[in-house]
Order: C-alpha cells, then sequence, then structure tokens
C-alpha cells in the first residue's frame, strides 16, 4: 500500500514537471513559429527596408512597415503622456494621503476599469472620444478631420492602462519601509516632501518598471486601437492626422491574407516584431520589480 | 512656500482621483444610454436572420453562445494545465527554487503578450495542422492566453497558504500529493477568484479569435465548426454603415458589459466573503 502511494507521488513529481517545462517552452515556441512563418519575407526583403521603408503595397510584394511602426509608437506615446502623471497622482494619493476609506473605494473602481474589455473602450471611444475631437478639440487646430486619429488612440489607450500603472506602482509604494517615511516627517518635512524626497526616489526603479510594462501594453493593444485610429497607412504629422498601428494592420487583414503572396508572411513578421519587443520590456521590468520584492524580504 | 506646493499637489492628486474613477462611469453611461434602447429579447433569444447585417431581424444569440462555450472550454482547458503547474512550482520544486522563479517570471512575461500575438500564433499552428477556422482552434488559442492569468493568480494564493499545513501532513506520513490536494482545497476561494478572472478575460477578448474561431450566424454543433462571439459580433455591426445594425451593436455591447460587469463584481464578492473562512 505504502509504495502505491509512493509511485503514485513520484509519478506526479515527472508528470507535472514535464508539463510544466512543456508549458514554459511555450514562450519559444511563439518565437520559434512567428519567426518559421516570417522566413520568406526576411529573404526577400531586408530587415533594414522592412523596418525603415514606407512603401507599402502588397500587390507588388512591397512591405516597409515604417508608417505602421511610426503610428504605434505616436499612439503609445501619447497614452503614456496622458496616462503617467494622472495615474502617478492618483496612486500618491491613495497610497500616501487618502483615508483608508477612501482608497477601499476607490482601488475596486480601478479593477473593474481594467476588467472592461477593449471592444468596449473601442465603442466608448467612438462614441465620445472621436466626436469630440471632431467638433470640439481639432477645429481649434487644423480644418478638416474625422476624429479618427492618433490622438483619440491616445486617449483612449491612457485610460486601458490608467489601472496597470496604479495598481503596480501602489505595490512599490507599499514596499518603501514605514520607519523612513517617518524618519522624514519627525524631521520636520512636510507630507509632499516625504514624498518627493523619500517614498518616489525610494521606488524610482519600481515606477520604471511600471512604466516600460505600460509601455507594452500599450504597444500591443489591438481591438480598441483599430476601432478609433482610422486605420490609414501613413505616418502621422500632427495629433489629429489617422495612423495605422501594427496589431490593427495585423487584425484587419487577416482575412485577405491567405489570398496574396508574401501578405501573410509579412503579417506574422509584425506579430513576430510586437512579439521581440514587448518580451524584452516585460521581461526588463519583471525583473527589476522581482528584484524590488526580494531586497524587502 | 512649502504649504502652497503641499496644497497643489494635494489638489492635482484628488482631482486625477476623481478623474479616473470616474472614467469608469462615463464609460458605463455611455454604453448604456446608447444601447438599452436597442435591447430587445430578440437580441438575446434569436440568431441573426437572413439580411441582419442590412437591418431585418434576429438577434445575437450565436455570439453569445459561441461565446460562452470559448469561454468554458478555454478556462476547463486552462484549469486542467495551470493547477499542476502551480502544485509543481509550490509542492514539488521546493527544493529547486530555482525552476519556480524561471517559471513565475516567465509566466510574468507570458501574461504581458498580447491577445494579437497569440491571435496570430494560433492561426500560424492552425495552418500548420491543416486545421480551419473552427471552435477548437478558438478554443486552444484563448486556452494559451488565459494559462498566464491563471497561473499567476492561482499561484498568489497557494503562495500563501501557512507552511504548517503542508508540514503536518508530512508529519502525519503524507506524501507531496497528499499536502497538495490540502493546499487545494485550502485556496479554493482564491481559485475560484483566478477562474472568473480568466473567464472575464477570455470573453471580452476578440483579437485572438478573430484569426481562429471565425464567425458565423448559426450555433455551433461541433467542436470543428466555427463559432461567432460577442466582441467580434459588436466590432462588425459597428462597422456597418446602417443605423440599425450599429444600434444593435451598443446593444450588444450593453450584454457584454453586464455579463463582465456580473463576472467582475462576483469575483470579487467571492474573494472577501469566502476568505473570511480561511485559517
Amino acid at each position: 500500500m505504502k509504495n502505491i502511494r509512493l509511485l503514485k507521488d513520484r509519478f506526479i513529481d515527472k508528470t507535472f514537471l514535464t508539463l510544466t517545462l512543456l508549458s514554459i517552452s511555450t514562450v519559444v515556441l511563439i518565437a520559434l513559429g512567428l519567426f518559421y512563418k516570417s522566413i520568406p519575407i526576411l529573404n526577400s526583403t531586408s530587415l533594414y527596408n522592412l523596418l525603415f521603408s514606407s512603401e507599402w503595397k502588397p500587390f507588388k510584394e512591397a512591405f516597409g512597415f515604417y508608417p505602421f511602426i511610426v503610428g504605434t509608437l505616436w499612439v503609445t506615446a501619447i497614452a503614456i503622456i496622458i496616462a503617467l502623471p494622472l495615474s502617478m497622482l492618483t496612486a500618491i494619493y491613495l497610497s500616501e494621503y487618502a483615508h483608508i476609506r477612501v482608497r477601499r473605494l476607490v482601488l475596486p473602481l480601478i479593477e473593474l476599469l481594467s476588467g472592461i474589455p477593449p471592444v468596449l473602450y473601442g465603442v466608448w471611444g467612438v462614441l465620445v472620444i472621436v466626436p469630440l475631437i471632431q467638433d470640439h478639440i481639432a477645429p481649434h487646430f487644423v480644418e478638416f478631420t474625422t476624429g479618427y486619429s492618433v490622438l483619440a488612440g491616445g486617449i483612449v489607450l491612457a485610460i486601458m492602462i490608467f489601472p496597470l500603472i496604479i495598481s503596480i506602482v501602489i505595490e512599490v509604494f507599499d514596499n518603501v519601509p514605514q520607519d523612513l517615511r517617518n524618519a522624514s516627517l519627525s524631521l520636520g518635512a512636510t507630507q509632499w516632501q516625504t514624498t518627493k524626497k523619500v517614498v518616489l526616489r525610494k521606488s524610482f526603479d519600481g515606477i520604471v518598471a511600471a512604466v516600460v510594462l505600460a509601455i507594452s501594453r500599450a504597444f500591443g493593444e489591438t481591438i480598441a486601437v483599430l476601432m478609433v485610429c482610422g486605420n490609414l497607412a501613413q505616418v502621422p504629422h500632427s495629433l489629429f492626422d489617422s495612423a495605422y498601428p501594427l496589431p490593427a494592420l495585423i487584425a484587419n487583414n487577416y482575412g485577405e491574407m491567405m489570398s496574396i503572396p508574401m501578405y501573410d508572411s509579412a503579417l506574422m513578421f509584425a506579430a513576430l516584431l510586437l512579439f521581440v519587443i514587448i518580451f524584452l520590456f516585460n521581461a526588463l521590468s519583471r525583473i527589476i520589480l522581482y528584484r524590488i520584492e526580494k531586497r524587502n524580504n | 512656500m512649502r504649504k502652497i506646493e503641499e496644497n497643489i499637489f494635494k489638489v492635482l492628486m484628488i482631482l486625477s482621483t476623481i478623474i479616473i474613477s470616474s472614467t469608469l462611469f462615463m464609460i458605463l453611461y455611455t454604453i448604456f444610454s446608447k444601447g438599452l434602447g436597442s435591447l430587445s429579447w430578440e437580441m438575446v433569444s434569436k440568431i441573426p436572420e437572413g439580411g441582419f447585417y442590412i437591418g431585418k431581424g434576429g438577434g445575437i444569440l450565436n455570439a453569445i453562445v459561441g461565446s460562452i462555450y470559448i469561454t468554458l472550454g478555454s478556462t476547463l482547458l486552462g484549469l486542467l494545465i495551470s493547477l499542476p503547474i502551480v502544485i509543481y512550482i509550490n509542492v514539488y520544486a521546493k527544493r529547486n527554487a530555482t525552476l519556480a522563479t524561471i517559471t513565475r517570471l516567465s509566466y510574468d512575461i507570458l501574461f504581458g503578450i498580447p491577445s494579437i500575438v497569440y491571435g496570430a500564433f494560433g492561426f500560424a499552428i492552425m495552418v500548420y495542422m491543416g486545421l480551419k477556422t473552427s471552435l477548437l482552434a478558438g478554443i486552444i488559442t484563448v486556452t494559451l492566453m488565459i494559462i498566464p492569468i491563471l497561473v499567476r493568480a492561482i499561484d498568489e494564493v497557494v503562495r500563501v497558504v501557512p507552511e504548517d499545513m503542508s508540514n503536518a501532513v508530512f508529519a502525519l506520513g503524507g506524501t507531496r500529493y497528499e499536502s497538495a490536494k490540502i493546499i487545494l482545497r485550502q485556496s479554493i476561494p482564491g481559485i475560484i477568484t483566478a477562474i472568473l478572472l480568466s473567464f472575464g478575460r477570455a470573453i471580452g477578448d476578440a483579437a485572438c479569435v478573430l484569426f481562429t474561431a471565425g464567425f458565423t450566424d448559426s450555433i455551433p454543433t461541433s467542436l470543428d465548426q466555427p463559432a461567432a462571439t460577442l466582441p467580434l459580433s459588436i466590432f462588425f455591426q459597428l462597422s456597418s454603415p446602417i443605423k440599425e445594425v450599429q444600434n444593435r451593436a451598443y446593444a450588444a455591447a450593453v450584454i457584454l458589459t453586464i455579463i463582465v460587469l456580473i463576472i467582475s463584481i462576483v469575483a470579487k464578492i467571492a474573494s472577501e466573503n469566502l476568505s473570511k473562512n480561511k485559517i
């Protein structure tokens, strides 16, 4: 009887180990799979041309991703510029100033916000942000715009990354020892001075990690951006120009990609590009966060 | 001077907190006020009839059922894979902490990979294996996407189960497998929250299923048939130029919002109430 139990235990040990190893290797598998599919395009076009050429003519087998990459960078940058100050101030308020009851009231709302599916953000963007830009914001600056623009994409993305930045930054703040705050306060510093000189300085690397995670999140967001950015294959020159970010390009053309030669390979290359960038960003910020957690244990 | 700076920032902080908390209500208000008018029983009880996409009768039952199939299937499959992984890194790999750390790190990274990349990868596998867009392909791709969510969320609760619990099992002569059973029983509330969390993500995701599950007007009856999903149904109807079809997209958005809100709120209540009885 005892032997059977031990055997069972050992059997489970080995099976679960195999399963764990197999499942971690998904990271490698995704990279390999996407790379394998993008070999044809990498053989026919140089990497430099793929990344920096603006010529996008799938029928002539000209695949320059430059407009799409720039479009992605624009919406990501706008999103971070809007989201970072607002979510930092909110995180500081909730962690350093607010009464515990306020925190208990606001945090669940932010959690709910993070659970809303991207397509609903897209619907909201189409209904509210796009008309707002078209009718009220853009007329002050440019003659005509449809409202479907990088600005609309940036605003919608900013709201989508609020919860991510806030939750990570609050966690990082919670890891700052209370003694440090008390020491600063007892020397006569105001609460804001303590926050600025002690808490923020101590959590600098954690904040960097949160921002990098937010960037990679904004980088890969698809449906919401697809719905509000206008999807024109051009390099945007102002906030009110349309753009065509990479994820939107992939999502919009999957239907045709089997009928045009090289097209599927080109789109798989786009996915590989997204994967590599986001993988690096995520790995970097997670390692930073791990070290913070370790330092405090 | 110090006081002025203090006060300026305090006002700014309160303002940003109000702005951020109110975005949720703004989004909900917009969707409900726009969509409730077109919401009808026909919407949720019928599949699209001929000419649905030019404004004729029918509903989106196909998308609701498709979404539920994909969500249920992928959550089940995801649990079957992620529970053993969590047990392994918490119970079996105790002496091999490096493996546990690497596993956690990989899942944190996989968690950040956008669903469009999973979609493209799933599509690549599908083509490689000669499959068509189908319910099965959709379930597999969504499973890949939610495993990191499940592993991270379950790991979080299993990790905080007191060491004494498993030590007690070992002291009684139990095996690691038996201690894992005790630990899991102790983590049930957390596991339920994790399941609901991945449910919410799976039902709201569009980019994964866009490539792999296809879209159809009928309810799938087997795994190799394509399946419609709610987010895609909203997306496709919204891109129509016809007013009535667009209005139905808003109504579909209301349905999706209600489902997601219920899931999130139940998850919240579950994690708070059930954990009261924990030791």
